[in-house]
């Protein structure tokens, strides 16, 4: 096989069946991908959660990940903050002509790990090959189906006036390495990307307390944005403390530089849970034994008060609306 | 990294306020001139610490907003010329013209690329030799130095197909034209921290001994600013004006005179178009003639249609310190950070999208 993917790696010839077969199947195989049918046949029963993600990123590589293990973790982290326990994905990767074949190699590796380390399956994929230039590099689409136990009910409508809000660790890590990558803002940082499956803290943080309403995972537009949906989904108000808010020393340093707010900035590993505020310790201290959940804080509560907004008590006392992320992050000119 | 977490400091930011308020006794309106300064206190809540004898106004230090609509419609009409690539700072491209918009051009075919940096302009240019390349020069004195070098960068590397529209405007004339209008009424003023570190703190000496206004240049952290704050409030307590620095990690009296001296090299002073303000002579930067083949404004000519500005759009109003954003109608209904219909509500710098984006209860 040549160095480069071609256009007719992906002309559903023997090119394509090779790149199938010793590009991804040796990696990711069980025995619904094995059989190479049309479908996956699987069993299931009970409630389902059923979600699907399109990753298209730039730089494709970066400290922390890569577009593959971003897909793979996407997808898992969407079923688990359903409650749902994620059995299986479809992966379908979309290929600019040229693409090093190396890199996608790397990038399967990656998709191997991530699934391994969630304990999830690959059970239906496809590739496609486009001409250069109309795609850029490869651009990725997971679904994923998980399974809900019977009791568990969270939702972002289900935040109750008192509960308490969580978080499970430092926010802005991802967006703020992604922007370092970029073209033109490059700048060196020893910090890497959050991206993580969250599946497992998810199902202790389940084990520990039956009263977990809300769980999501602040990704692009940050942690305002997500705050902002769950108090709209709930119609309550939400107010949190921006001193309780971990953020590491470098992204306080990066924001402070561009000229952006952290809670607007992606993560990719995180989440936010709203709960009982009962059991609110109980799950704080269970999100601190995971690794993902180290640095997890509570940072505010649900209040009856301005139904739909979140208000944040700035660092110096007095408070702000915070409103979600309209438009795109960008630097400061002056 | 450290000297973060020192200005945000919530005991020190107590101690001040309860300072600021000891002191003050006068009813008193300050102007903070910088956007990113107003960006900051809306942030931070510095309006709530501040005793309501301390009135602050948003003055008009944010380069997208003080662009004329008729700069920004030449700049999409060089954007519709053949073989050309326009460059810009991010914010730029989303500023409705008089009919049409960067995004708008750029959505239907023109190559127009947001840029981090002047010099990654430069670069674009080197790397499309077929091509020209326009930098849509905007901002204060903060941004022109690295324009100039962008020009030198250009000549040195013989590349002659880059090109600047300059429409970069200086701070100290434009305080003088609003301080002449007396539309809007300033016991002092919160002076730009980054403009300064270019200019140091001489070129406001006229403000204290010809209008008798307080200057103190102020940092972007909350300390910082609160510090500034109190620096004013005593100099007009006391009835003794004068330009102080309440920035100096950042700020030397005799500013940077590298960065100065580029300036002084590759451009020329001369008439600028501020929105909301007009023609103010002797307030921009031109490119001097021994550059002129890499003035967009000579190499090019484009004859954009007589500008328009939106209807009941009173961006000029707040950039000149006249109205509130929450003063305007169209504030949060019409006009939104999705929809914009003025630049200030496009701009992070923006007064609009400052009040939209950190308001408080009470004003939402």
């Amino acid at each position: 096989m040549d160095d480069s993917i071609l256009l007719a790696h992906g002309s559903g010839g023997k090119l394509s069946h090779e790149l199938v077969e010793k590009k991804f199947l040796p990696f990711l195989a069980n025995p619904a991908l094995n059989k190479l049918d049309d479908s996956a046949v699987f069993e299931a029963s009970g409630r389902l959660a059923f979600t699907i993600d399109s990753y298209v990123i730039n730089p494709i590589f970066f400290p922390g990940g890569d577009i593959g293990k971003l897909a793979v973790c996407g997808t898992v982290n969407d079923l688990a903050m359903n409650g749902a326990r994620p059995l299986y994905l479809s992966l379908s990767a979309i290929i600019e002509e040229g693409f090093l074949i190396s890199e996608l190699e790397q990038i399967v590796q990656s998709i191997k790990k991530a699934v391994e380390e969630a304990e999830v399956s690959i059970i239906a994929g496809d590739t496609k090959v486009v001409n250069r230039g109309q795609a850029d590099k490869l651009f990725i689409t997971t679904s994923g189906i998980g399974i809900i136990s019977p009791g568990v009910d969270i939702s972002g409508a289900n935040a109750r006036v008192g509960d308490k809000v969580l978080l499970s660790g430092t926010i802005g890590d991802h967006g703020i390495v992604i922007m370092s990558q970029r073209e033109g803002l490059r700048f060196a940082m020893t910090l890497e990307s959050d991206c993580a499956p969250l599946n497992k803290l998810v199902s202790q943080l389940l084990e520990t307390s039956s009263r977990i309403h809300c769980l999501r995972d602040p990704t692009r537009g940050g942690l305002a944005t997500t705050l902002n949906e769950l108090a709209r989904q709930s119609k309550v108000g939400i107010v949190v403390e921006e001193a309780k808010i971990p953020v590491k020393e470098e992204v306080k340093a990066a924001c402070e530089l561009l000229g952006l707010d952290p809670i607007y900035v992606a993560n990719e590993g995180k989440l936010v849970a709203i709960a009982d505020p009962a059991d609110a310790d109980k799950i704080l201290a269970r999100m601190r034994q995971n690794s993902y959940g180290r640095d997890a804080a509570i940072i505010g509560e649900v209040t009856s008060e301005h139904p739909g907004k979140v208000v944040m008590k700035t660092k110096l006392g007095p408070s702000r609306i915070v409103d979600m992320l309209s438009g795109e992050l960008l630097p400061r000119i002056c | 990294m450290k000297f973060i977490d020192e200005y945000q400091d919530n005991k020190l930011a107590k101690g001040l306020a309860y300072k600021i308020a000891k002191r003050s006794t006068k009813t008193i309106r300050l102007m903070e001139f910088c956007g990113g300064h107003t960006h900051a206190i809306l942030r931070y809540g510095i309006r709530q610490l501040v005793p309501q004898t301390v009135e602050m106004k948003s003055g008009p230090g944010c380069p997208v907003c003080v662009t004329a609509t008729a700069d920004l419609d030449k700049a999409i009409a060089l954007a519709h010329l053949p073989d050309v690539i326009i460059t810009t700072f991010g914010d730029m491209i989303r500023v409705p013209g008089s009919y049409s918009s960067l995004q708008q051009v750029k959505a239907e075919g023109a190559d127009v690329r947001i840029v981090y940096s002047t010099i990654d302009a430069v670069e674009i240019a080197k790397s499309n030799p077929g091509k020209s390349v326009i930098f849509i020069g905007i901002g204060f004195e903060t941004t022109a130095p690295t324009i100039a070098a962008s020009i030198l960068k250009a000549q040195q590397e013989k590349i002659e197909n880059f090109h600047v529209l300059s429409l970069n405007k200086l701070t100290p004339p434009v305080m003088k034209v609003l301080l002449d209008s007396g539309e809007v009424k300033i016991d002092g003023i919160v002076c730009p921290g980054h403009v300064s570190v270019i200019i140091g703190s001489h070129p406001y000496e006229f403000i204290p001994t010809d209008y008798g206004v307080a200057c103190v240049i102020s940092g972007f952290e909350p300390l910082d600013i609160l510090l500034c704050i109190d620096k004013l409030v005593e100099q007009i307590e006391k009835g003794e004006p004068k330009v102080e620095i309440a920035y100096p990690r950042g700020v030397k009296p005799e500013g940077n005179r590298k960065a100065r001296q580029l300036m002084e090299d590759v451009f020329e002073i001369g008439e600028a178009n501020w929105r909301g303000i007009g023609i103010v002579p002797q307030s921009g930067l031109k490119v001097r003639g021994k550059y002129e083949r890499f003035d967009a404004d000579r190499v090019f000519s484009v004859n954009p249609k007589p500008p328009r500005e939106p209807k009941g759009c009173r961006c000029g109003d707040v950039i000149r310190g006249a109205a509130t954003p929450v003063e305007c109608q169209l504030f949060r209904k019409v006009c939104t950070p999705e929809s914009p219909v003025g630049p200030c509500m496009v701009s992070s710098e923006g007064a609009c999208a400052a009040y939209y984006q950190y308001g408080t209860l009470e004003n939402s």
